[in-house]
């Protein structure tokens, strides 16, 4: 039949099984207020709280007081340092004032022709920072022009703990999503007798399965542009390397843990049973596959296995993307890791999968 | 007569320690159109007799032909001809009523619209509210409306009215009756006797795995007990069994310590043969009363024992 009106062709599209299966799982995961929090809440929460716990200080202003003429060479080597405040022309009493209540770290007092008189508390370390700052000027106002030393500042982007953080985050959610929302939802579905009664009908089975993992794909994908985003206002967080190379981890690791909850929920009927199973598998990862803290700090003879389990493999692939800039050739092994776990779980658990 | 339903010899046994034998060696015939009861305690092996006949497990052994069709051959075919209301099916409590039996609907290349499903189960005017905010009646609706919308031509109702007020459950009996009107076959499974003698035309009695009995509610009755029962209590030393059975009319007694129960065809010439019987022994009359038999009677009878008696285990 030529020319199938809109209307019927839209209409087909959603009375199509696959599609009114993931409307079922969107309708069941947008209207559960708690879960909203915890899958897209919770994980903001936690990247505002350690990022701002462990944020970098910003430059902290030293402010140097001056009395009488201070040479006029050292004193615009030291204006010049966007670090420091220079006060010029400040009576000399008031100057023991300000440095005795802490408003100066440090007192220059030129008197006549004679050496600098550089005045400073001992007990302070921006007292110090102020007088080694001042030294290292005087030095350098010696040191002809062409023996003065180069110094080279690296802009370091990506090196910060926030940096770091937000790939594990994004990788512990894609295995939180895949375990939760394939694993639980399954055996939820089998203890309340629903996937008996699914299966009952002519409905496919493939499509139950991927009705699954699309939803969660739609899902994770949302919590992961919220963080990624909330991380770039918040925290200038930004991703060094190709968005491309990022989506494709995402993907094979977003399935990858559907398929481990997939095997999870292959024989258990029970909440309890699915529980413990949850736990024994992502326990360990959180804790060993460098979500908070790098992994590399476990000892040698361990680094082997934790390089092999996925949550590894996957953070590593998404912070060479996201802090190092790396391309997709440069995460083939993490993605080769991740790609064995998928179709290896994938394979067992449809040995081994329960629809009753 | 065109079956809907037959099987021969259908064995199946849980693996375990012991192993379960859930049933064993029954026959069941179904006729198309008919409602037909599968009548007998938990644990009698309704449930997986009804999940066999469904295509959800597979028998050890025996012969199954569903609609005329095998499960080992035409799967796909039997699921979209068949409805099924499971014992407990507990469907998402956030979607709503349309919604879910709109899911439904699209797993079927035929049938009715969702409209018409919800109209069928008089649920019209919760199309749009949240399955949380149903009583368990209409849960059990939504539930009848799921396995209606593909336009079966046998349905399967597991336990439809177990654990709902009276009203609900006369509502589903309306809605079981509305259907047959419509031609279709519906097997279900039971332990409450009034609904057996309400809706259907033929059941069956299964105890220990196997039919022990089959016929139409009337037919059952009668030949297992009688239309009537008398029951009387006294004090004294019991008259034997025999001298029950041989009184004009019974068809059938059962003696226990100070009780009889006595099934007739006839209790205008039974009951003052009874109180006879009981003078002459000299026992004095505590209480009596006469009935109408029920299928409780037929089970009792049967077994020995009481069905309700073996549920409440």
């Amino acid at each position: 039949m030529i020319g199938v009106s809109p209307a019927s062709w839209s209409s087909r599209l959603i009375h199509h099984p696959l599609a009114q299966l993931i409307l079922a799982r969107v309708r069941d995961f947008f209207r559960e207020p708690e879960a909203l929090f915890w899958v897209y809440g919770f994980p903001l929460l936690i990247a505002l709280a350690l990022g701002t716990a462990f944020r970098e200080r910003p430059i902290e202003h030293l402010t140097i007081d001056t009395v009488g003429d201070v040479e006029s060479g050292l004193f615009a080597s030291l204006s010049a340092n966007p670090q420091l405040e220079l006060h010029k022309g400040i009576d000399a009493n008031e100057g023991e004032q300000r440095l005795r209540t802490g408003k100066s770290c440090l007192l220059i007092i030129q008197n006549g022709s004679g050496p600098p008189v550089l005045r400073t508390d001992p007990n302070r370390p921006e007292s110090a920072l102020a007088m080694a700052l001042v030294e290292s000027a005087l030095m350098r106002s010696v040191v002809p022009d062409d023996k003065q030393p180069l110094i080279q500042r690296q802009e370091v982007q990506g090196a910060r703990y926030v940096d770091f953080l937000i790939p594990g985050l994004i990788g512990m959610n894609l295995m939180g999503g895949g375990l939760w929302g394939v694993g639980y939802v399954t055996v939820d579905m089998r203890a309340r007798k629903l996937l008996k009664r699914l299966v009952a009908t002519p409905m496919s089975r493939v499509h139950f399965l991927l009705s699954l993992c699309l939803s969660r794909l739609l899902f994770n994908s949302i919590e992961i542009a919220l963080l990624v985003m909330f991380s770039w206002i918040v925290f200038g967080v930004s991703i060094q390397g190709s968005l491309f190379a990022l989506l494709v981890v995402i993907l094979v690791g977003g399935a990858t843990f559907q398929a481990i909850g997939l095997l999870v929920a292959s024989r258990a009927n029970t909440y309890e049973a699915v529980n413990g199973l949850m736990n024994l598998v992502m326990l360990p990862m959180y804790i060993l596959s460098g979500v908070f803290f790098s992994s590399e700090r476990f000892p040698d003879a361990m680094q082997g296995i934790i390089g092999f389990l996925p949550l590894t493999a996957l953070n590593k692939a998404l912070r060479m993307i996201m802090n190092d800039g790396s391309g997709v050739l440069a995460i083939l092994p993490s993605l080769g890791i991740l790609i064995v776990w998928m179709v290896v779980s994938f394979v067992l658990a449809t040995r081994l999968f329960r629809w009753r | 007569m065109e079956l809907a339903i037959s099987c021969r010899n259908l064995c199946k046994t849980y693996p375990g320690k012991p192993p379960v034998v859930a049933v064993k060696n029954l026959n069941l015939e179904v006729r198309s159109g008919s409602c037909f009861g599968l009548l007998g305690p938990n644990g009698a092996g309704k449930t997986t007799t009804l999940e066999i006949l469904e295509g959800i497990i597979t028998p050890d052994s025996g012969d199954v032909q569903v609609l005329g069709r095998s499960w080992l051959t035409d799967a796909k075919w039997l699921r979209s001809r068949i409805g099924i209301a499971l014992q407990e099916t507990k469907l998402s409590e956030r979607q709503t009523v349309g919604e879910t039996v709109t899911l439904f609907r699209s797993f079927y290349d035929r049938g009715m619209s969702p409209e018409e499903a919800i109209a069928l189960v008089s649920l019209e005017g919760k199309t749009h509210a949240r399955l949380s905010n149903l009583s368990g009646g209409q849960k059990q609706r939504v539930a009848l409306a799921c396995s209606l919308v593909g336009d079966p031509d046998l349905l399967f109702l597991d336990e439809p009215t177990t654990g709902l007020d009276p009203q609900s459950r006369r509502q589903v009996w309306d809605i079981a009756r509305s259907l047959i009107d419509r031609g279709k076959t519906i097997l279900l499974t039971t332990h409450y006797m009034d609904e057996a003698e309400q809706l259907c035309t033929q059941v069956a009695v299964v105890d220990h795995g196997a039919t022990i009995a089959t016929g139409s509610p009337r037919d059952l009755i009668r030949a297992h007990g009688g239309d009537h029962r008398i029951e009387a209590q006294f004090s004294g030393v019991a008259p034997q069994l025999d001298a029950f059975l041989a009184l004009p009319g019974a068809v059938t007694a059962r003696v226990e310590a100070d009780q009889v129960w006595c099934g007739t065809e006839s209790p205008h010439a039974t009951l003052p043969a009874l109180l006879k019987l009981l003078e002459v022994q000299g026992c004095t009359l505590i209480g009596l009363g006469t009935r109408a038999a029920t299928l409780e009677d037929v089970f009792v009878n049967l077994t020995g024992r009481h069905l309700r008696e073996e549920s409440m285990r």
